[in-house]
């Protein structure tokens, strides 16, 4: 491990993560690895039973129940929300973790509460997730909340109970990589769009061992909903965690948010806030430049999400590709049985899913919405979406959003993470293909072993749930 | 807490070819509707399992018993899911050899006390073609001596300084190390304004 990250001189410029890191620091322990103190702990259903067994077993509390919050959201059922659940076993999952909150004191955002949703949505949402903050969660996407200059992280159920038992966490240090955007986005393309396209730049590892720092006038752009959209899809990039220095945008959006300070103490928030940021003049590990300009609307061909082409673009031939890529190439059009050398617009598709943890924001409602305006859903298409959190759904149906989804011939659903994963009731059926708003295109992601995913923008997924097939949304909008 | 130091894994070992292989592929999400890990080793694989309809590795007669897994690149990538690791180490793995490991998938299996180390792709792709042609042999990952032996020899193996002492000095279970520095977590997170106010 490099130890640039780890001069604490005060005149050597910082990066955000270095400075985070150092505030965040109890100890360093014997075994090279660092002691973390943990600012929010987020949990869910899924990932948090065992490890609640675990601190039973060993007779052990929740160290700080107050820096912990709790949600349901890979399970739920997105139609009725009747309990009991009709799936016994998400039944028992959703009781266990009411149980595991009420034992040991932690806020649960419940259905009944009006505020549960997807854990990467609501934290931001609740003002849960502030700058420089080390926030984790037993989820790989919780990289999300490095929209806000936090150090964000997904953990498994041992470092869940770890961070239960304790608040801390044993952790390496990680290099720093700059990514700059450059110039700026053209019409049609979105965050989810630069975060495909430096996925497929660096590949599914290239960010391994590395936080990813995003800058740039594309990114300084960005809204915070945005900012989050990049940041979710930092792991399937390889990397843990991906952050954007917080600036004004970050601010705003924060003012006024539930758990957020008000007043004084929120223009003192600030000051600490900003200092934070990257030094200028700090020297990165490493540094790599994207031309904004160069991104078009994207959509993935195979299974992985580096698998993917601008939506002009062809599907690759193995015959053409490099030795070392042929392989992956060659089993990836096998799964979703594409022919290669053939435009991917134009694919026909059978389900179409606008939300996820990466997609599910107010944001991506309304540019969905602006879509779902023009037509109606192909009659051969299934198509879904599924609001991010209640306060989403409000928000959406204050504004007739629903109206137009359902008028359109969209289904609209209670909020969860739904098709994304399709732990709950919402699958693919065989081998069906979607057009998905969501963040991992991997075999059997969305429910059916042999089903079969296109990952794209939530105005993609529209579009292309109107023509029955991937389409170029630049030629809709 | 219980020490349990590890410095070796000894056994037979199963070649799964492939890089990239994802933690949804090793334990497909419906599986994970459970409280507990308990079940998680039944249904390691399960779906790449029935599409090659008994041609997978793991259904291959020669391998049974194995206790090192050795893969591709970027093994373990995608979900944060432990049941990953949790269904490899029910089914009776406790070593990976592989190219690459995703860091998530890692160090849950540090956390679980099972060993990833890494090969170069010349040694890997050796490694790999012996055991495919002699799956009866032993293959011993050595962390003591850093090195991997098997029929054709002993090569040298990398892994992270700090995982290796965590293994041989039984701190690879993080929880008892975290636990000694009671009053340091409190000063330093009293030290935080979001803890402390604004």
């Amino acid at each position: 491990m490099s130890d640039t990250n780890n001069d604490t001189s005060n005149n050597t410029p910082r990066t955000l993560f270095q400075k985070v890191w150092e505030a965040h620091t109890v100890r360093e322990l014997p075994t090279g690895q660092t002691q973390l103190f943990i600012g929010t702990h987020l949990i869910h259903e899924v990932t948090s039973p065992q490890a609640f067994a675990m601190i039973r077993e060993l007779g052990l509390g929740v160290r700080y129940p107050k820096r912990t919050f709790a949600t349901v959201d890979h399970i739920v059922p997105t139609d009725t929300r009747i309990r009991p659940l009709s799936d016994p076993m998400a039944e028992a999952m959703m009781s266990e973790l009411e149980n595991n909150c009420r034992d040991f004191e932690i806020e649960l955002f419940d259905i009944p509460s009006g505020q549960q949703g997807i854990v990467h949505v609501i934290g931001p949402e609740q003002g849960l997730t502030q700058p420089g903050m080390t926030i984790v969660c037993g989820d790989s996407h919780t990289a999300t909340h490095g929209a806000f200059g936090s150090i964000a992280f997904g953990i498994g159920t041992s470092q869940v109970r770890d961070v239960l038992a304790t608040q801390t966490l044993a952790m390496a240090s990680l290099k720093v990589r700059r990514v700059n955007i450059t110039g700026k986005l053209g019409h049609g393309v979105y965050a989810k769009d630069v975060t495909l396209a430096i996925i497929r730049e660096l590949g599914v590892n290239g960010g391994v061992g590395y936080a990813y720092e995003y800058a740039g006038p594309v990114i300084d752009a960005m809204s915070m909903e945005e900012r989050m959209t990049l940041c979710n899809m930092a792991i399937e990039g390889g990397a843990r965690c991906g952050y954007v220095n917080p600036d004004q945008t970050t601010f705003d959006y924060l003012r006024g948010r539930s758990r957020v300070p008000k007043d004084q103490a929120f223009d003192r928030a600030v000051e600490i806030w900003r200092a934070f940021a990257s030094d200028s003049g700090v020297v990165f590990d490493d540094e790599i430049e994207l031309a904004g300009e160069s991104i078009e609307p994207t959509v993935t061909w195979g299974i992985n999400p580096a698998q993917n082409i601008g939506v002009g673009g062809r599907i690759p031939n193995p015959s053409e590709v490099p030795d070392d890529e042929r392989a992956s190439i060659a089993e990836a059009l096998e799964y979703m049985d594409l022919t290669p050398g053939k435009r991917i617009s134009g694919t026909p598709i059978d389900v179409a899913f606008i939300g996820s943890c990466t997609n599910g924001r107010i944001s991506d409602m309304r540019e969905a919405a602006k879509i779902a305006k023009t037509g109606k859903v192909d009659p051969s298409v299934r198509a879904l979406v599924v609001p991010g959190s209640h306060e989403v759904a409000k928000l959406a149906e204050e504004e007739g959003l629903d109206v137009i989804f359902r008028e359109a011939g969209f289904q609209w659903r209670e909020p969860g993470c739904s098709m994304c994963l399709a732990m709950n009731p919402d699958k693919l059926q065989g081998r069906e293909i979607c057009a998905s708003s969501s963040n991992r295109n991997f075999q059997g992601r969305q429910g059916s072993p042999t089903g079969r995913t296109l990952l794209m923008s939530p105005a993609m997924v529209a579009a292309a749930a109107i023509a029955g097939k991937v389409v170029d949304v630049r030629e809709v909008i | 807490m219980a020490v349990r130091s590890i410095d070796k894994v000894s056994g037979t070992a199963c070649v799964l070819r492939g890089d990239d292989i994802d933690t949804d592929r090793i334990i497909p999400a419906r599986f994970m509707k459970e409280v507990t890990f308990d079940t998680m080793g039944e249904h390691l694989f399960e779906d790449a399992r029935k599409a090659a309809k008994g041609n997978h590795a793991l259904d291959n007669d020669a391998y049974e018993g194995a206790q090192i897994l050795v893969v591709g690149k970027n093994f373990g990538c995608g979900s944060s899911r432990e049941h990953a690791p949790q269904a490899l180490m029910r089914f009776g793995f406790n070593g990976f050899i592989g190219a690459s490991f995703a860091e998530i998938f890692a160090g849950n299996c540090t956390a679980l006390g099972l060993i990833c180390v890494t090969l170069d792709d010349e040694p890997l792709a050796k490694l790999m073609d012996s055991i495919e042609l002699d799956p009866g042999q032993d293959v011993t990952i050595d962390l003591e001596s850093r090195t991997i032996s098997y029929r054709d020899g002993s090569i040298p193996l990398t892994i992270a300084d700090g995982t290796r002492k965590q293994m041989l000095e039984g701190t690879w279970d993080a929880m008892g190390l975290l636990l000694d520095a009671q009053d340091k977590i409190e000063t330093t997170g009293n030290a935080l304004p979001y803890v402390s106010g604004y």
